[in-house]
């Protein structure tokens, strides 16, 4: 464990290497990001395996001497950071494979990879920092990741904007997170988690600072995670390549604002406003997301939309003292998204295109990418004996256990929801006949099926480390050691599970009604309810609301400013630069050349003087 | 020759200093400006001597410094016309207003 400071460096130096000598290596420099990415997994799962029996390790180095006050760096080895370090580790040596395949014959291949490093050794920085501060540098660190690779194709325009989009609106969040760090650090006066939890138990923070500087926290959380209302990012997002939408809008970076709460929670869990702010925007962003996931044609929409949505239910999960709940579902959930993600890009590798209304019929022609995308698709739906089932199981106790009984019929809702847009989606494209105009529809590579197995074992076996039926094994060792985490096990009634189990069930048949049998008619709902359908498939028009209220205002803002540059700032400069350059022009004029002008103005000037020394007598 | 009183030198110097003064200042043929030159530096010696013969204190100074201006004019007349031939044969005029080059 104590070499675990090297864990991030791994994909920092495929970064360094793949920036210098890329263009040499071209399609080589994938080797170079898997093998050292694997490097990174091979040291995480060692420092898990470590940490499982071992304390807590914590070094610090010395950063900064700024008066009294002392800055450091170092990093910390607890039960959560062991576990996303090999969550992210082993995401992203998965999709560092997937993208071999995928991303083969880009021209801008070896960028690809560094940029993936670049993003790796920065999310694996963010979960090794013991402070604040270091946390906070990765965090910018991840949004820059991100940025890149969002607006990877960007000579598409609409990449483009998509990547600004995500970087301003995660911004937004960010100053939230600023200023309650800030807010904290003055309150405690260190940076440290845990000198920070020490003294808000020992009462010395006042009862709305905690609440202040946790809501200020968790705006910082909602912009990084695609929480309700900063979501809007999340499925612009989906521009970039689909590997990454696997990495990071659903394993990696958006997991980033939940890991920051579980990271937090001794201070959340200090202030229930807090706490039941995070519970109420985690259980709204889950179904509002979730309804909107009903209506998307596009793919990865559609899953972008769930990542929104199961994002919520962590934060829900959270919000709702479940600390265990919460990082349980995280785990599931960055398996099986990613699956799902990869298995979607498969797909669209496959047919080129992302509308699901032109796919239909892919089962037999995609004899892996079908039953792995099944897979991920029951685990996300919340199917017995599947990942999904046990975490989402889960939240649903803890919220329930709470006793936030609006909260807990609302994620219910939101199950169902997930269950039938989800196959909905599946039915969509693996069911129905055989698409005439999809004639040339081939499997992907091994490279591409090869970490979707991995995936796909993984959604369904991960859900077993933590169940009510084999022991809560997960849940005991994440709050080992820490009273202020809660209980390893929240005890809830037997009839959640089945009300879980018959939720996701009844949405599943809804969908194949609908969509396979086709019973059903597909517009029942929609030509019943127009208005309520048009609001939804526009998303509740967020991106118009908030074109004609803040960005509008913005624009108006500046476009004020930019003539008071115009007109005020810039007028003042250009007369100053005028009268120069007039008193310039006028100088130059008297350099003509001219030998004789030159001796005329000469003599006169001689004359003149001469004169003068004769009226005044020489005293001048 | 005792007749004439200094004042009448002086005049002439005077006049001539005036035309070759004027010469080259306004003429555009630059053999002209060069000849208006001469006319200015005779018109000098003219002053020098003058004052040699019929000063406050009369001395040889001044006629030995007339010689040697006569020898320095003679010099730079040569290199004068020197230089206007090689401008000459480069531009094919001998304008001075177009001789501008030098302010740049």
């Amino acid at each position: 464990m104590e070499n675990a400071w090297l864990i991030p460096l791994f994909p920092l130096l495929s970064f360094l290497v793949l920036l210098l000598f890329g263009k040499r290596l071209k399609e080589a420099s994938a080797y170079v990001g898997i093998l050292l990415t694997l490097a990174s997994l091979v040291f995480s799962v060692i420092v898990l395996v470590a940490r499982l029996t071992d304390a807590t390790f914590k070094a610090e180095a010395d950063w900064l001497q700024i008066g009294d006050l002392q800055l450091t760096v170092g990093f910390e080895v607890n039960q959560l950071n062991a576990l996303m370090l090999v969550i992210v580790s082993l995401v992203s040596f998965l999709v560092h494979t997937y993208s071999k395949g995928y991303m083969h014959g880009d021209e801008r291949f070896p960028v690809f990879y560094a940029y993936l490093g670049l993003f790796t050794f920065a999310m694996l920085g963010l979960v090794l920092s013991p402070n604040l501060l270091q946390t906070y540098i990765f965090w910018e660190l991840v949004g820059v990741g991100s940025f890149l690779l969002i607006g990877f194709y960007f000579n598409k325009e609409s990449a483009k904007a998509a990547a600004k989009k995500a970087f301003i609106m995660t911004r937004i969040g960010d100053v939230g997170l600023l200023i309650g760090m800030i807010l904290l650090f003055w309150q405690t006066g260190s940076f440290e988690y845990d000198e920070i939890f020490a003294s808000v138990h020992a009462g010395e923070v006042s009862g709305t600072m905690i609440t202040l500087t946790s809501i200020l926290i968790f705006i910082g959380a909602v912009g990084k995670s695609g929480q309700f209302p900063l979501h809007t990012w999340l499925p612009d997002a989906m521009e970039g390549p689909t590997p990454v939408s696997a990495l990071i809008h659903a394993a990696t970076m958006v997991a980033a604002g939940v890991y920051l709460v579980a990271t937090m929670f001794p201070l959340f869990a200090a202030s229930d406003t807090a706490m039941s702010t995070v519970a109420i925007v985690g259980a709204f962003t889950a179904i509002f997301a979730a309804t909107i996931g009903l209506t998307q044609t596009d793919i990865k929409r559609v899953l972008a939309y769930s990542t929104v949505s199961q994002l919520g239910y962590m934060m829900l999960a959270l919000g709702a003292a479940g600390y265990v709940a919460g990082v349980f579902h995280l785990m599931t959930h960055a398996f099986f998204k990613a699956l799902l993600f990869l298995a979607a890009g498969s797909v669209i590798h496959a047919v080129h295109t992302q509308d699901i209304e032109k796919m239909g019929g892919l089962w037999k022609k995609l004899s892996f990418t079908a039953p792995l995308f099944l897979i991920g698709t029951l685990a996300i739906s919340g199917v017995p004996l599947f990942s999904g089932f046990f975490s989402k199981d889960e939240i649903l106790i803890a919220a329930w256990a709470n006793g936030n009984y609006v909260l807990f019929w609302l994620a219910v809702i939101a199950a169902f929801f997930t269950a039938f847009y989800m196959f909905r989606l599946f039915f969509m494209v693996f069911a129905g006949k055989e698409r005439s105009d999809m004639k040339k529809v081939h499997e992907s590579p091994f490279t591409m099926t090869g970490p979707m197995i991995v995936l796909g074992i993984l959604a369904v076996v991960s859900g077993y480390v933590n169940t009510p039926w084999f022991g809560t094994f997960l849940g005991d060792w994440l709050v080992d050691g820490n009273e202020a985490l809660g209980h390893g096990h929240i005890e809830g009634p037997a009839w959640i599970m089945i009300v879980a189990t018959v939720v996701s069930l009844a949405g599943i048949y809804l969908a194949y009604l609908m969509y396979s049998k086709k019973t059903l008619a597909r517009d029942w709902f929609t030509s019943r309810a127009p208005t309520l359908y048009s609001i939804v498939v526009n998303k509740y028009f967020i991106d118009e609301i908030y074109n004609s209220t803040f960005v509008y205002a913005t624009k108006a803002v500046s476009l004020f400013l930019r003539f008071i540059e115009l007109f005020l700032v810039e007028g003042l400069v250009k007369s100053v630069t005028g009268i120069v350059k007039g008193l310039g022009k006028t100088g130059s004029k008297l350099q003509s050349g001219q030998v004789q002008t030159y001796s005329t103005v000469a003599f006169v000037g001689l004359a003149v003087l001469l004169i003068i020394f004769a009226l005044t007598g020489g005293y001048f | 020759m005792n007749g004439v009183p200094v004042s009448a030198y002086l005049a002439l110097a005077l006049i001539l200093f005036c035309i070759g003064l004027y010469g080259a200042l306004t003429k555009r043929n630059t053999i002209i400006v060069l000849i208006s030159i001469e006319l200015m530096l005779n018109a000098v010696n003219i002053n020098l001597i003058t004052f040699s013969k019929m000063g406050i204190a009369p001395s040889i100074t001044g006629q030995i410094f007339a010689v040697f201006v006569i020898a320095v004019a003679a010099a730079e007349v040569a290199v004068g016309i020197a230089i206007l031939l090689a401008l000459y044969r480069n531009r094919k005029t001998v304008n001075i207003d177009e001789m501008n080059e030098l302010k740049h």
